[in-house]
């Protein structure tokens, strides 16, 4: 009895969670007109070509690719200033350190439409507009902090000592940061990479608005797709099946360490 | 070589951690830093090692000045009380590491790297990686890795105490072999009286910040210079006693007997297994009440209330006793230190010049 009861609610589980996303797919394997005339659970006649669209017209497939290239700079660039700065709050003591470290927080207090309007007339003004970089350097406000708080965590559950007996060994700084350091926090640069990548693939309002044509993310693509046929609804859906993936790979990688990440490294 | 300190101190936010210091450790030598815990054992080692840089005075190696010098030129090894280990090397490599940085051929690492392990008989575990070991190969790894580069001064820092009690005699009992074979100036830092006799060589003794006395570890044993010194090289502490002396003779408990200081106010001083419960020659009789009884295997632990004085005693065989009651123990006044009032030896107990 036990296991059916249990079975009972694994399948309430797995239905009320994978409802919205199995109906996606099965949306983006549906013609236009199947979508639209009928109501079925399934694909009548299952069909590739929206799929087919998306990665042979360019259009769609580089905001996939201007997505791609902007959330890896910024994940790139958020752990390179992040990586120090947390070994600096976890090592030294400094004047006004636990200030500082907690007024790190308050560019996520605020929401990214409040920085919009400066972005936007800031990078337009030194020409960085419609740029991969700039979008990269925009999520950094948000990333940066988190990324300094989750590895800041992680830094301080590796014992000091371990330090100290690197430099005795005769490992200059930089050498023991790489080789013996990096190592031991690996788990926590992968779960901030995470959450840097993640913030940074879902975040539309900056993206769209520091970008036109150049750099247009793929979400911003998705929201300008009426046409003059009306909604083309059937490649909407395996655009959003092709969103979802990135986010889903990298998960699978840090699913062990994501627990201790949302703690900040402090469990 | 050798290590001399001149007038070190350290003082961290208005709290002095080390009072100036002088220290001159003879190349090859074992030296114990005995202590309690925050009596500045560590503080002093750490500057030592070059970890901490001193409020004043200078550190010298060699007769070189070498204040303020990186820690990576210093050519020391430092083993912690924790098991410090590079957790994603192999024992092997972490054994290697210090040798790697020093750019040497890779044949001579590998012959210095199995000489080393099969000293410290890690050689079946060269290539699990740390935190698959037990304390004690995480410490014998440890100690590989401070002995393997050949430095001319190894700090050891309670490297035992987070040991189980088997694992620590057993690689008590390899520390001198090892210190033998190294030819190093090693330094030893311990809270236990046991632990510095056995080591032997030199010892200082710490106390709040202060090295009260330095020199071979029996002498300070038998005569320490003051009874700060008797009481951190006691274990038990020393039991002590104000008395007074007058016609050149000591008065404790109505008994007496003749010492050879000048008349006036001392403290009387004598360690826990001095203390017996059968008359002995010579002996004092000393009547105390019974606070408690601990019982160890073979001996037992008398805690005493002697007026306000606490003393604990310490005598063979299991005795079960009745606590809160009148007990008469017996003192050899062969074993009596006796203090000045400035704490100063006076008399170190007859029993130990004869020793």
């Amino acid at each position: 009895m036990a296991s059916r009861g249990s079975a009972v609610v694994m399948t309430l589980y797995l239905l009320f969670l994978l409802v919205p996303i199995y109906w996606l797919v099965n949306m983006s394997l549906k013609t236009n007109a199947e979508i639209t005339g009928t109501f079925s659970l399934y694909p009548l006649n299952p069909t590739l070509n929206n799929y087919r669209v998306i990665l042979t017209d360019s259009s769609w497939y580089m905001g996939y690719v201007n997505s791609l290239i902007y959330v890896v700079m910024n994940t790139a660039l958020s752990l390179a200033v992040a990586l120090p700065a947390a070994y600096a709050f976890s090592r030294y003591r400094f004047l006004g350190d636990k200030h500082l470290f907690f007024w790190l927080l308050t560019n996520r207090m605020a929401p990214p439409a409040v920085f919009a309007l400066p972005f936007f007339q800031l990078y337009s003004a030194v020409g960085l507009f419609d740029t991969h970089i700039a979008v990269a350097l925009a999520h950094c406000l948000f990333n940066v902090p988190l990324a300094v708080w989750i590895l800041e965590g992680f830094m301080s559950g590796v014992p000091r000592e371990i330090d100290e007996t690197a430099y005795i060994d005769g490992y200059s700084f930089p050498r023991f940061f790489v080789r013996i350091f990096m190592p031991l926090i690996a788990s926590g640069i992968g779960v901030a990479a995470f959450f840097c990548f993640m913030f940074s693939w879902v975040e539309l309002l900056l993206s769209r608005t520091l970008t036109s044509v150049n750099a247009k993310p793929i979400a911003a693509t998705m929201t300008r797709t009426v046409s003059a046929s009306g909604l083309d609804w059937g490649v909407l859906a395996a655009a959003g099946v092709l969103t979802i993936l990135p986010g889903a790979l990298v998960i699978w990688f840090v699913r062990n360490y994501i627990a201790k990440g949302f703690a900040l490294g402090r469990v | 070589m050798t290590l001399e300190l001149r007038g070190v101190s350290k003082e961290v936010a208005g709290q002095i951690w080390l009072h100036p210091t002088d220290l001159a450790l003879a190349a090859g030598s074992m030296n114990v830093l005995l202590g309690p815990t925050s009596s500045g054992k560590t503080t002093l080692m750490r500057l030592m090692a070059g970890l901490d840089q001193p409020g004043t005075g200078r550190i010298l190696w060699q007769g070189q000045d070498v204040t303020g010098r990186r820690v990576q030129d210093r050519r020391v090894a430092m083993v912690y009380q924790q098991f410090i280990n590079y957790p994603s090397m192999t024992v092997y490599d972490n054994i290697a590491s210090p040798l790697r940085l020093q750019r040497i051929a890779r044949a001579e690492i590998d012959s210095r790297v199995r000489r080393t392990a099969e000293m410290m008989r890690l050689t079946p575990l060269l290539h699990r990686r740390p935190l698959e070991l037990s304390g004690g190969q995480q410490q014998r790894t440890a100690l590989a890795r401070a002995l393997v580069k050949g430095a001319g001064l190894v700090l050891l820092d309670e490297p035992l105490a987070n040991l189980d009690y088997k694992l620590r005699e057993e690689l008590r009992a390899e520390i001198p072999r090892i210190f033998e074979a190294s030819g190093a100036i090693f330094v030893y830092a311990t809270t236990e009286p046991e632990e510095a006799l056995l080591l032997g060589g030199h010892v200082a003794t710490l106390w709040e910040g202060r090295v009260t006395q330095f020199g071979p570890t029996p002498q300070v044993y038998r005569a320490p210079c003051d009874a700060v010194t008797a009481r951190v090289f006691s274990d038990p502490p020393m039991n002590f006693k104000a008395i007074r002396v007058t016609g050149g003779e000591a008065e404790l408990d109505g008994a007496r007997w003749s010492v050879d200081v000048g008349d006036g106010r001392y403290t009387a001083g004598f360690r826990a297994p001095h203390l017996t419960l059968e008359q002995g020659r010579r002996a004092l009789p000393l009547k105390a009440r019974l606070d408690a009884t601990e019982i160890t295997g073979a001996e037992t632990y008398l805690h005493l209330l002697h007026g306000q004085d606490r003393w604990v005693g310490l005598v063979p065989g299991v005795r079960k006793l009745p606590a809160g009651a009148p007990l008469t123990v017996w003192l050899d006044s062969a074993h009596v230190y006796l203090f000045d009032e400035a704490g100063r030896l006076a008399r170190p107990a007859p029993s130990s010049r004869a020793a």
